[in-house]
């Protein structure tokens, strides 16, 4: 659970557009008859997606009937799970791993230029609504540490530097690109390749 | 150190195209019916003669766990549920083979659902992981387009169907039972064991639970032979493995080595040294974040595998190696692992859940010196405490990074209790 619960204005109710409606039958039907409770995760997920990335408590309701749960088993999930924001935030999530590997590479630099460069504090969102700023626990790319997520995508060996520009990039409307921000691939060691030299990989890229 | 010949993952960096036929291409998917047709018990025997253990971090045979499932089928449908929900600070491996490669993984769940009778599987991915997923379910489509998977897999006239379940941000939903709870729609809190899962697991039926890369390995193991992958390694810790080697070396990396690979080759000669040199290492977490910390003495010679971390009472874990240089402050370090797990218990059994707060809120202290050398004694019983008497291993996992840090880096303590209580003095005088 994260996100502002202080002054949440709750709709009065929430329905699926026929779009996520079918993309919540997928998911139910990927569980056996009788245990639909199973998709309740999922289900919350494309509603906090339908409904600017947080989750009211009339969609928590809306899916509880769908899946013929109890409200409040409905609630529990909800409040469990750091994914669910409880109130609005800002249009780009931005979670900046501290965990120690990430720390061990300055994650400190890249919390102050987050800070500096949206003027917001951790747990912050901008009156404008663009930005939240939140700290996060590992995030499962400590290789390419330090890292941050914004929305569904990873930046990843950031630097003050990299971190401001993709801040500002985000700022003027554009889309940052993803992945390692010095140059890297993915995971390999960036001196060069120390295995894997001779493999044909075909038509890689 | 391992040959490039000998390496299951050759498109880890994900150099290479990762569709289904450039993974063909690769070698996946190859002979896949012919492995069926073995038939499930000669599965399970090749995998438990390969000595593969789990690579999740506990480092159970596989072989043996599958063996665990019931032989007959009744009316309880079998499930295997693939554990992808890495979080455990250090480790991205999992992540690595989601994206880029996905098919080992998928083939491996069938040849594992044939060998243990489940028609279905569940993968388990952290919600964070959301590009992973992405990539995941392209290669789901493509082996059902492709009559891999679905009503008649491989044409062996077994169904198989392959399921991804995404969580939404919980550490603990990488423990069994608190993943199988999760994958039930509830909140992750692992569950008693006795019963097991595999007697009763998913929706109460028999379900055995692995780790992405054991399962991605299987299919190789069975396509070269137990022989091959028992041959790399050292006996009772064979094969091959992923590491993560992240903090102060000069790049960091994923890579696939050997079981067993001395610690100093393994970041020399992959992750380019550490910061300053080796004579600049202070310490090493070989295994993600719960393990204990391995001070430069013990790093000199130690070998990366299950056993050989146990003797310097740590562990391989997830084989995620946290490099720390001489510039660490240890006891910040080991202080931000305690905010962690505290963030992260989930709250159902008291030593725990008030256990980790404790941890935490003494080990500021510490981090400061603003307490007394007494007290490193009251943590390290705080500790104890909470080893082992909790439903699941999340206690411990908390305390041993403690017990580490103490066992080993007791002399920094109190040097920092004693700097504090003479600039204390020096304050009031």
């Amino acid at each position: 659970m994260s996100g502002s619960t202080k002054t949440v204005v709750q709709p009065d109710n929430f329905v699926f557009t026929s779009e996520n409606a079918e993309a919540a039958n997928v998911e139910i039907v990927k569980y056996p008859e009788g245990w639909q409770e199973s998709a309740v995760m999922p289900l919350l997920d494309l509603a906090q997606r339908q409904h600017d990335g947080w989750l009211p408590r009339a969609a928590m309701d809306t899916v509880a009937g769908m899946l013929g749960m109890a409200p409040i088993r409905v609630y529990e999930v909800a409040t469990f799970y750091t994914m669910y924001n409880l109130g609005p935030v800002g249009k780009n999530h931005v979670q900046v791993c501290t965990n120690l590997p990430c720390l061990l590479r300055g994650s400190d630099a890249i919390v102050g230029a987050c800070k500096e460069s949206l003027g917001l504090e951790m747990g912050e969102t901008s009156e404008d609504g663009q930005f939240t700023l939140s700290v996060a626990e590992c995030l499962g790319a400590c290789a390419n540490a330090p890292m941050m997520q914004i929305g569904d995508d990873y930046y990843e060996d950031l630097d003050a530097e990299s971190t401001k520009a993709i801040l500002g990039a985000l700022k003027g409307g554009q889309t940052p690109k993803p992945g390692s921000q010095s140059g890297r691939h993915s995971s390999e060691p960036a001196g060069g390749l120390t295995c894997l030299k001779e493999i044909n990989y075909g038509a890689g890229k | 150190m391992l040959d490039d010949k000998d390496r299951i993952f050759t498109n880890i960096y994900g150099l290479g195209d990762t569709s289904l036929k450039a993974a063909k291409k690769r070698g996946d998917w190859s002979r896949t019916k012919a492995i069926m047709a073995k038939g499930r018990e000669k599965i399970i025997e090749e995998i438990k003669e390969s000595e593969l253990r789990g690579r999740g971090g506990a480092g159970f045979s596989t072989g043996m766990k599958w063996s665990f499932m019931p032989k007959e089928a009744s009316e309880r449908p079998h499930y295997l549920v693939i554990n992808a929900a890495e979080g455990e600070p250090g480790t991205c491996k999992d992540r690595e083979i989601l994206r880029n490669e996905p098919h080992k993984l998928i083939e491996g769940a069938l040849l594992a659902s044939f060998a243990m009778g489940a028609n279905t599987t569940y993968c388990y991915v952290r919600g964070e992981f959301f590009r992973e997923t992405e990539a995941l379910q392209r290669a789901v489509d493509e082996a059902y387009a492709a009559g891999l998977i679905g009503e008649d897999a491989c044409k062996s006239g077994y169904k198989f169907d392959f399921y991804i379940h995404r969580g939404m941000g919980a550490y603990i939903c990488g423990e069994e039972s608190a993943l199988i709870e999760s994958l039930e729609g509830k909140k992750g809190q692992p569950r008693m064991k006795p019963p097991f899962p595999a007697n009763c697991g998913l929706y109460g039926c028999p379900t055995t639970v692995n780790n992405v890369e054991s399962i991605a390995v299987a299919p190789t193991i069975l396509r070269r032979g137990a022989d091959w992958f028992a041959g790399l390694g050292k006996p009772n810790n064979t094969g091959t493995k992923l590491f993560n080697i992240s903090g102060h070396i000069n790049n960091p990396c994923t890579v696939e080595e050997e079981m067993g690979v001395p610690l100093k080759d393994l970041i020399e000669k992959h992750a380019g040294g550490v910061r300053g040199g080796w004579k600049n290492l202070l310490a090493v977490i070989p295994g993600g974040s719960s393990v204990p910390v391995v001070p430069k003495a013990q790093c000199d010679t130690l070998c990366l595998d299950f056993d050989s971390c146990q003797d310097v009472h740590s562990g391989l874990g997830t084989a995620a190696v946290i490099v720390m240089d001489k510039s660490t402050d240890i006891i910040a370090a080991i202080a931000r692992l305690s905010s962690f797990y505290m963030h992260e218990s989930c709250g159902q059994c008291t030593p725990c859940r008030e256990g980790t707060g404790w941890m935490l809120r003494m080990m500021e202290r510490m981090v400061r010196g603003n307490t007394s050398v007494e007290e490193i004694d009251l943590l390290e019983e705080v500790t104890r405490q909470v080893e082992g008497h909790t439903i699941c291993a999340f206690g411990d996992a908390a305390a041993w990074p403690i017990q580490g840090l103490i066992r080993h880096f007791r002399p920094e303590l109190e040097q920092r209790i004693a700097d504090y209580q003479s600039s204390d003095k020096t304050a009031a005088a």
